[in-house]
Order: C-alpha cells, then structure tokens, then sequence
C-alpha cells in the first residue's frame, strides 16, 4: 500500500506538458520576433530609401516599377550635385562650430554653479535653485521673439553668436550635475580644502574628474539637440554660408522644389551620417545621453 | 550664527569663519555667470514677452498702443489661431497613446531577449538621433502619391493611392506618424529602464500563485510596476508632440488649407514673417501655459527619476 504510486498521477500527464509549452513556446517566439521585425522594417525603411536612392539615376527613381538596388550606379552623380548646388560640407562644419561653441560655454557655465548649488552655503542659493527648477520648464519658443528682437537691434543676426546665445545657459546641465555633485564625499572636499586649494582648484581639479560620466551624458544631449535643432536657427540665419544641418537642408528642398531626388537624398545622407555614425559608435552613451534627460 | 559655528568646532574656530566667508564667496562668485545668463537669456525676454503682449507693437513701427488683453480676445476670434490650437491637439491626441503604447510593446517584447536585444534597440532607436528635417524630406518622397513606394504598394494591393500629405484629412495622422516613427524608439528605452527596475523574483512568487500567462503577467505585475515610467513617458511625449513644427515648416507649411497649422508655426509666421510681434507674444504666452501645464508635473517626476 505504502508503495502505490501517488505522485505518479502528476508525473503520468509530464510527458504531454512539455511538448505543448515547447510548442506554445516556439510559436510565441515566433510572434515576437515577427512583430519586432516588421517594426524594424518600418523604422529602417526610410534609411534604405535614403541611401539607395541617393545612388540611382533620374530615370530609375521616376520609374513606375520598384527596384530596390539601382541597376546604373548615379551616385558619383547625386553626391557631385548635391555638394555642387549647396555647400553641405560648410552645413556640417557649421554644425560642428555651433555645437561645439554651445557645450563648451554650457559646461563652463554649469559646472561651477552647480557645484555651488551642491556644496557651498551662499545667500540667495534657494532662491537660484527654484530659478533652474523654473527655467526647465521654458522652451526656447518662448524667449525667442524678445531675443530676437534683441539681437536685431544689436545688429547680431545672421552670426554665429546668434545661433548659439541663447543656450549658453543650461538649467538642464545644472541640474544634472548638482544632483551629481551632491553625491561627492564632503571629507574630500575638506580635506582639499585643509591642504590649500582654492575652490575654483576643488571644482575643476578634483570634483570634474569624478563627474566624467554626467558630463558626457550630457555632452551627447546637447549636441545631438543643436545639431537637430532648426527652429531658432530658421529664425536668426538667412545667410546659407552660416547655416547649420537642418536649415541647409531647408534651403536645398526649398531650391530644388522636391524634383530631384537623387541630390536631395544624397544631401539627406550627408547631413544624417554624421550623428547616426556616431550614434553606431558609442550606442551606450547615446542611448543614455539623450534618454536621461526626456527634455529635447 | 558664527558663534554656534565656531563653537561645534572649537579648534579651527578662525578659519572657520574665514571658511565660511571664502564659501559664500565662492559661491556667489561660481553662480553669478549662470544667474546673469538666466536674466538675460530667460526672465528678461519673458517680462518683454509679457508687456509687448498687450501692445500692437510691429518691428520697424513707429508707434506702439497699449492695447490691454485685445491681443488674447483677437486670439479667441482668430479662425487661423483656433484652427492651429485645436490641429496641435488632433496631433497630441494621436501621437501620444502610439508612441507610449509601441514604445511599451517593444519594450515589453525586447525585454526578455538575449541575444538580439542590442540589435532591436540599435534599429529602434536609430530615428532618435537622426535629424529630423532631412528625413522629413525622405518621407515626403516616401509617401509621394506617384513615385513614393507606400503608394506603389498600396497600388499592388489594390487600393486607390492615398494622397498622405496632399489630402486634408490625411495630413495630420501622417505627420503624427512619422513624429511616433521619431520618438518610439526614445520612449521604448525609458519603459526598458523601467522594466530592469521590477525584481525577477516578484515573477516567479506570481507564477508559483498560479499567474502563468504573458498577459496575466503584464496585468498584475509589469503595468502597475511601470506606473512612474508610464507617467513620465507620457509627459515628455505630449511636450515633444506639442511641439511640433519641424516637419510642418519642411512639408507642408501648414497645408493643404490649413489642415496641419499648428501653434508653433502659427507663432512663427506671426512672429517672424508677417512681424506682428506684439500678437505673437500673445500666442507664445498661451503656448506657454499649455506646456507648463504638462511641465508642471514633469518638473515633479524628473526631481525623482534622475538618480546620479
């Protein structure tokens, strides 16, 4: 009696169980990646069409049957075009001189503020951090017209300091490395301080240095934001010599009133690579630059 | 007060109070940069913003009235202005639960692969960082009514083509499309960051109490875990949609009739075109209002999810 095999009543049914979940398994696997890919499709589509384009000829682009690669290789062509009417490369060294002037001056800016806000007692020190908080808040689009109106009177449009004066302030990056700083070990701080340093020595020489990974993070942010950006460059630069990625790439379309789409496309892919190349590169501190923030 | 001080450290108690004084110093003398930048950069344009909004100043005009709130009741008439408030919403309206819920489904699916998962988030996220303009330009060619490709299959099926960004009724769900086609991959990193955050066991205690299903599990577990992601999400994407013009300046310049006028190119053309400047401040007051709304509360998560 004692040997009946109770637990055997479970075990009987185990030989089914496993085939079925292995099959509900496979299938659900299945599913996934077919939903993953045919999203994946759609993201890169554009991509594609992009760079293919960007090396066929008029007649195959206007062709009313799709082929995906180009029978005649026209990229030579389109790039030549595109390089020829417009002076992308100026574009992208444009960008490159923006970019790099807004996060130098950012970073300047910011850091010794918010180490400030971090570690020192100063007056008025609640008062500034409720400002940062407030000035969060405030897009671009809404400073715009006075700064504009500014900038006009002071004969400054259409120069490269338009473009970048009004970001040389950011609360975003104060913000990030208070929370940052606020984490540093005061007996450090202290210790500096007993040894002789002088503060702005602390901030730079010692707490900076600690700091590497925030700054890069946000140095990622910022330029992929003002490299993108198009809304205060439209409104400050008429000058194409002076224009950056996105508004030359207005200029162009606007030139070429959509009818040639190889150049176009070759001239999209110029402007594109750059960040999507280093994106390729550094995919992590991409992924965690532009997405610690969520304010674009 | 540097009595207190010099007596919780009685043996440095004069450089402490040198300490204290260099401090302060420092600290007015670090900030001071970043304030002066925030009044001119800031707080003086939104004091102009706010006066110039009750005048009828024009650049360039010689004389400036004070007009009192005329600039927002000229807002409420305005069939321009309400057709662009009410078109910004339309496209919040679509944008938001797509890009939220794509972004939480490819989150959810990549969440448990291994292998392929770097590969996905690569490709899903690739749209974030490229610039938008010169792929707006793309799209447009895409979605092209004769030579874009979207057409030509819709044309191998069998189906009449579509004129996406030539019909009126067409045009905003499309431009909602290719800004949820930007932002997905950007919101399906924030609810990937979530998901890490739910411990592995409070799965398997839910299995063992009979919770054995993907949905089941999603529905007792997962959702209510991602509450905080969630919201956040959602704050950003209705600011980000709420802010659409780069598209709208590069396609469609607000048409076919007005169908995709939005807030922000309302304000630009008032602003920067036609230079009606005081009317425009109006605009940018009421389009402030509305993302401060949202910023509001984001203001409120963000204090509580950046962890560094």
């Amino acid at each position: 009696m004692a040997t009946l095999p109770l637990p055997a009543a479970p075990r009987a049914a185990q030989p089914i169980t496993p085939v079925s979940a292995l099959a509900r398994r496979a299938a659900s696997l299945l599913i996934v990646h077919m939903v993953l890919i045919a999203g994946a499709i759609v993201i890169l589509l554009p991509f594609v069409w992009m760079v293919i384009t960007s090396i066929k000829s008029p007649p195959e682009i206007f062709a009313v049957d799709f082929s995906l690669w180009p029978k005649h290789f026209n990229g030579a062509e389109n790039y030549g075009n595109a390089l020829s009417k417009v002076p992308l490369l100026r574009f992208a060294l444009n960008g490159l001189i923006v970019c790099g002037g807004i996060l130098l001056v950012q970073v300047l800016v910011a850091v010794p503020c918010a180490y400030a806000l971090a570690k020192l007692r100063f007056p008025g020190r609640n008062a500034l951090f409720a400002l940062v908080l407030l000035g969060l808040c405030i897009p671009i689009q809404v400073p715009a017209l006075p700064l504009y109106m500014g900038l006009a009177r002071l004969g400054l449009l259409n120069t490269y300091f338009a473009i970048m004066m009004p970001f040389f302030l950011s609360v975003f990056a104060i913000f990030l490395f208070r929370q940052f700083f606020k984490g540093y070990p005061d007996e450090i701080i202290h210790a500096a301080r007993l040894d002789g340093m002088s503060e702005f020595e602390i901030v730079w020489r010692i707490v900076v240095p600690s700091a590497w990974p925030a700054i890069a993070a946000f140095s990622v942010f910022s330029l992929v934001a003002h490299w993108n950006d198009l809304y205060w460059p439209l409104i400050v630069i008429s000058d194409m010599n002076l224009a950056t990625p996105p508004l030359g790439m207005m200029f162009f379309a606007d030139a070429e009133s959509g009818s040639n789409y190889g150049a176009l496309t070759a001239a999209a892919t110029v402007l594109t690579a750059p960040l999507v190349i280093a994106f390729l590169i550094a995919r992590r501190r991409f992924i965690e630059g532009i997405t610690m923030t969520g304010i674009k | 007060m540097s009595v207190s001080a010099a007596l919780a450290v009685p043996t440095v108690a004069p450089p402490r109070n040198r300490q204290q004084w260099l401090e302060r110093l420092a600290g007015i003398g670090f900030s001071s940069p970043a304030f002066l930048l925030l009044v001119v950069i800031n707080i003086a344009p939104l004091l102009v913003l706010l006066y110039l909004s009750f005048t009828n100043y024009e650049l360039g005009a010689l004389h400036t009235k004070f007009l009192g709130l005329d600039n927002f009741r000229k807002a409420v008439a305005d069939p321009v202005f309400r057709r662009s408030l009410g078109n910004t919403l339309v496209y919040v309206a679509i944008v938001l639960p797509l890009g939220v819920g794509l972004g939480l489904l490819i989150a959810v699916l990549l969440h448990s692969r291994k292998r392929t998962r770097s590969f996905y988030e690569v490709v899903y996220f690739l749209p974030v960082t490229s610039t938008l303009i010169a792929m707006a330009t793309v799209w447009q060619f895409l979605l092209h009514p004769s030579l874009g490709p979207v057409n030509g299959v819709l044309r191998a099926l069998g189906f009449h083509e579509i004129g996406f960004l030539s019909e009126p009724a067409w045009v905003l769900p499309t431009l909602a499309a290719i800004e949820v086609w930007h932002l997905v991959g950007f919101n399906m990193v924030l609810f990937l960051a979530g998901l890490s955050a739910i411990p592995r066991d409070l799965y398997e205690a839910a299995e063992i109490d009979g919770c054995r299903g993907a949905i089941d599990r999603f529905l007792t577990i997962t959702w209510p875990l991602l509450g905080p992601t969630t919201m956040f999400v959602v704050v950003t994407t209705s600011i980000t949609a709420f802010k659409v013009f780069d598209t709208v300046a590069v396609i469609t310049r607000g048409g076919p009739m007005g169908s995709s006028e939005v807030l922000l190119y309302a304000i630009y053309l008032e602003g920067y075109q036609y230079f009606h400047m005081g009317y425009a401040a109006a605009l940018t007051l009421v389009f402030l209002l509305f993302v401060l709304a949202f910023s509001v509360v984001q203001t409120f998560v963000l204090d509580r999810r950046v962890h560094y």
